[in-house]
C-alpha cells in the first residue's frame, strides 16, 4: 500500500472523506478489486512521493507510464485466464471484448462461454451455439464445456507457425505462387505471410484498429496478439503502435484512467476521485502527467481544456470559455463603435454624416456627441459644445444603467484577458530577468544561486496570474452575497501582491541596493505564493462545502 | 505492395475473360490496373426492369487489403439507380465497400452484390439525406465514413 492511501484512512479532514465516499459509490459500477490490484500491481514500483499533506484544492493523482498500464493490463488478463481457466490471448480477448469490464465478463462467461466466445471473436458461431437456449440443463452445460474445452485447445492452432501447405495452395488474396508460408486463425481461413502482413500493418497503421478480423469475408474471428505478432515479423514499430493503441483502448475503457492529452506523450494518469462526473462539481482535477517536459504536462482530468483551471470548477470554466468565444468581439465592437437612442435604447451605430441624429425606429433627434435632444441645441448647429448641459447628462446616465450588463461582462472578461496576455508575455519577462540575472552577479558579489530568486518570483508570478485569470472567469457567475464579497476580497489580495511584486521585478536595478531588492523581492514572493494558496484553498473548500451560488445555472448544481 | 494488387488484378481480369462476367454484368473497358468499368443489369422481376447502369472500380496499390473506390457513373449517357443507398452522384453506401470489406472479395463479387442489392429493392427513392451529401461529397467515396443503418435492401 502506498503511504496516501494510508494517511487518508486517518485523516478526518473533509475532502478525504469525500474521497472515500466516491470511492465506495463507484464500486457499485466497476470493479472493486481494480483498487487492490492497483496499489498492488505497482504499489513498490511507483509510490506517490509522500508529500506533508495534501491541499484542499490539490488532487490525489498517480501518473503511469505506459509500462505500468501494461502491467495493469496484465494483470487483469492473468486474473481472467487464471478464473476461466484460457491461455491469455483468449483472456485478453474476451477483456477487450467487453471494454476490459471483469464482473460483467465473469457475469456473461459464466452464463454462456460460447456466445461470448463467439461475440469476443474468439472462436466461430457452433451449431451448438445457435441452438435455443431453452435446451436442458445437461445440453447447455456441455455446450459451455464444449466451448471452454475448445478454449484450451485453441492454442495450438492458434500458434502462428506457419504450416507448410500442400504445393498447390495458392493464396486467394494475391494469387502468387511462390509463396511458401502460409497461416490462419482457429476459422482455418489460410493466407500467405505477405497478405497478413500487409492487411494488419494497413489495419494497425492507416486504421489505428486493435481488433483485427480474419481476411474471410464475413468472417468474425480476432487475431490474438500472439499471431499480430509473428504476422508482423521484423516491424517493431507497428508492434508498438498495436500496443499502444491496446493501452489506449484500456486506458480509454477504464474511467480512472485518462490518456495525457499532450501530442506524442504516452503516460497515463491515474485519478480516482475525479473519475465520476457528479465529483466535478466538487473538485478541480487539476492533473500533472509523469513525463519530464518544459513546461510540464499540466491538463484537467475532468475537461478538455488543457490548462490549470483552478480554482473555478470545469463547469464554469466551460461556460466562460464558451462566452467568451461567443461574445467578446461583440461586445467589444458594440461597446466601441455604438450608442443606444436615450428614448427607445436601439443600438445604433453611427457610420457617417453628421452629429445630428435622429433614430429610425423612434424619430427621435439628438446629438451623438453630448446624446442631449437636438431641440436644446438651437443655433450651434453641427458643433456640440454642450456636453455639461442637464439633458444630455441624464441622457448618458441612462445609456450607462441600459449598458450596466455589457460593462459587467467586460469588466470581467478584460481583467481575464489581461491576465492571459501578461502570461503569455512572461517569455519575455523571463529573458529580461535572466538578463537582470547577470547583471547582478556582476555588479554585486552574488552568485548565479544566489540571484535565483529573481527567476522564482517570475515563476511564481506566472503561476498567480493564472489563479486570478480564472477567479475573473469565477468571480463573473457568482451571486451576489456575503460569499461573493469574501471571494472577491481574496481574489483582490491577491492581485494587489501580484502587481506589486511584478512592479517590483520591471524596475531597474541599482547597484548599491541589490541586497535590499533581494530581500523585497524574496519577501513578496513569498506573501504572494501565500495569498494564492489561500485563494486557492478558500475556494476549494467552498466547493467542498457547497458554499458558492451562481447567478446562472451551473451543471450539476441543483 | 503494387506487385500484389497488379498480379492479383491481372488474375482476376484473366479470369473474367477466360470465364465471363456473371450474368447482367459486362466488362466494360479495363485497360490498365486503375479503373475498370462495367455496365451492371438486374435480370429478371425488378423494379429496374430493363435500365443498364455503368460501374466504375478505382483501384489503388493497396488492393486488395483495402476496398476498390466503386461508384455508379453519372453522365450524358448513364445515370445512377435510383435507390435508396445510392446517391444522386453516384456514390454507393454499401457495408461491403467499407468496414465489411474483406480481402478474398473480388471485382465480380462486388458487382454480384450491387445487382442483388438493386434486385431487392422495393422502393425507388433516394436516400433521405441525398442533397446534402451530394452537396458536399468527396470525388471519392472512399473518403466517406457511411453508416450502414439498414441491412434489408
Amino acid at each position: 500500500m502506498s503511504s496516501d492511501y494510508e494517511y487518508s484512512d486517518e485523516d478526518g479532514d473533509y475532502y478525504y472523506d469525500e474521497d472515500e465516499d466516491m470511492m465506495s459509490t463507484q464500486e457499485d459500477g466497476s470493479a472493486p478489486s481494480d483498487d487492490e490490484m492497483d496499489m498492488d500491481a505497482f504499489g513498490d514500483d511507483f509510490k506517490v512521493p509522500q508529500r506533508a499533506a495534501r491541499k484542499a484544492y490539490e488532487i490525489e493523482h498517480e501518473s503511469l507510464p505506459q509500462s505500468a498500464v501494461e502491467k495493469l493490463m496484465t494483470s487483469d488478463v492473468d486474473h481472467i485466464s487464471g478464473i476461466f481457466g484460457a491461455d491469455a490471448s483468449t483472456a485478453a480477448l474476451l477483456l477487450r471484448h467487453m471494454n476490459w469490464n471483469k464482473e460483467r465478463l465473469i457475469e456473461k462467461y459464466m452464463d454462456n462461454a460460447s456466445v461470448v466466445s463467439v461475440a469476443a471473436g474468439i472462436s466461430r458461431p457452433s451449431r451448438t451455439s445457435l441452438s435455443p437456449s431453452a435446451a436442458g440443463p445437461e445440453r447447455s452445460q456441455s455446450t459451455s464445456s464444449s466451448a471452454r474445452s475448445g478454449g484450451l485447445r485453441r492454442p495450438t492452432r492458434q500458434t502462428p507457425v506457419p504450416t507448410p501447405k500442400p504445393a498447390p495452395f495458392v493464396c486467394p488474396i494475391c494469387f502468387d505462387d511462390s509463396q511458401t508460408a502460409f497461416s490462419s486463425l482457429a476459422c482455418e481461413h489460410t493466407f500467405c505471410a505477405g497478405c497478413w502482413n500487409a492487411y494488419i500493418t494497413s489495419k494497425i497503421r492507416e486504421e489505428g484498429e486493435h481488433a483485427i478480423r480474419c481476411m474471410a469475408e464475413g468472417c468474425a474471428l480476432i487475431a490474438p496478439d500472439l499471431f499480430v505478432r509473428t504476422a508482423l515479423a521484423e516491424d517493431t514499430p507497428t508492434w508498438e503502435r498495436f500496443n499502444e493503441l491496446l493501452v489506449r483502448h484500456f486506458v480509454a475503457s477504464n474511467p480512472n484512467l485518462k490518456y495525457c492529452p499532450y501530442p506524442s506523450c504516452t503516460y497515463t494518469v491515474s485519478c480516482p476521485s475525479a473519475a465520476l462526473k457528479s465529483s466535478l462539481t466538487t473538485v478541480v482535477p487539476s492533473v500533472m502527467c509523469g513525463a519530464t517536459a518544459s513546461p510540464p504536462h499540466k491538463f484537467c482530468f475532468g475537461c478538455p481544456i488543457e490548462s490549470d483551471h483552478r480554482p473555478v470548477i470545469c463547469g464554469v470554466a466551460k461556460m466562460w470559455l464558451k462566452k467568451c468565444r461567443d461574445d467578446s468581439e461583440t461586445a467589444n465592437w458594440i461597446k466601441s463603435n455604438t450608442k443606444e437612442c436615450a428614448k427607445c435604447q436601439s443600438t445604433i451605430e453611427k457610420n457617417g454624416g453628421c452629429n445630428h441624429m435622429t433614430c429610425k425606429k423612434c424619430k427621435y433627434e439628438f446629438c451623438w456627441v453630448c446624446m442631449g435632444p437636438w431641440s436644446e441645441h438651437g443655433t450651434a448647429w453641427y458643433s456640440c459644445n454642450r456636453y455639461d448641459e442637464k439633458a444630455g447628462i441624464d441622457a448618458r446616465d441612462a445609456q450607462s444603467k441600459s449598458r450596466a450588463s455589457l460593462e459587467r461582462y467586460l469588466h470581467y472578461y478584460n481583467r481575464w484577458a489581461n491576465h492571459e496576455q501578461s502570461a503569455k508575455l512572461s517569455v519575455e519577462l523571463y529573458t529580461k530577468t535572466e538578463k537582470k540575472m547577470e547583471e547582478m552577479q556582476i555588479t554585486s558579489d552574488l552568485t548565479w544561486i544566489e540571484v535565483q530568486f529573481m527567476k522564482k518570483a517570475v515563476d511564481e508570478v506566472e503561476k498567480c496570474r493564472m489563479t486570478l485569470k480564472w477567479t475573473y472567469a469565477m468571480a463573473y457567475y457568482l451571486e451576489k452575497g456575503n460569499e461573493k464579497e469574501l471571494f472577491e476580497d481574496n481574489q483582490r489580495d491577491l492581485e494587489k501582491a501580484v502587481e506589486d511584486l511584478s512592479e517590483l521585478l520591471e524596475s531597474p536595478i541599482d547597484a548599491e541596493a541589490i541586497s535590499t531588492l533581494r530581500q523585497k523581492v524574496t519577501d513578496k514572493t513569498v506573501y504572494v505564493s501565500k495569498r494564492n494558496e489561500i485563494m486557492l484553498d478558500d475556494t476549494a473548500k467552498g466547493f467542498l462545502e457547497g458554499r458558492w451560488s451562481w447567478n446562472v445555472s451551473v451543471e450539476g448544481f441543483d | 505492395m503494387a506487385s500484389i494488387s497488379t498480379r492479383r488484378l491481372h488474375k482476376e481480369l484473366s479470369e473474367i475473360r477466360t470465364e465471363g462476367c456473371p450474368c447482367g454484368i459486362t466488362l466494360l473497358n479495363a485497360d490498365n490496373y486503375e479503373t475498370w468499368f462495367f455496365s451492371i443489369e438486374v435480370l429478371g422481376e425488378s423494379l429496374y426492369q430493363g435500365e443498364v447502369f455503368k460501374l466504375m472500380f478505382r483501384f489503388d496499390a493497396s488492393y486488395p487489403i483495402s476496398s476498390p473506390a466503386v461508384q455508379f457513373v453519372v453522365d450524358q449517357n448513364s445515370q445512377a439507380p435510383v435507390h435508396p443507398h445510392v446517391y444522386s452522384n453516384g456514390h454507393i453506401c454499401a457495408s461491403i465497400l467499407g468496414t465489411e470489406w474483406s480481402p478474398v472479395l473480388s471485382v465480380s463479387a462486388v458487382c454480384v452484390t450491387l445487382q442483388s442489392m438493386l434486385a431487392s429493392c422495393k422502393v425507388k427513392e433516394r436516400p433521405v439525406d441525398n442533397d446534402r451529401y451530394v452537396r458536399t461529397a468527396p470525388d471519392n467515396p472512399k473518403k466517406t465514413r457511411f453508416q450502414y443503418d439498414d441491412d434489408t435492401v
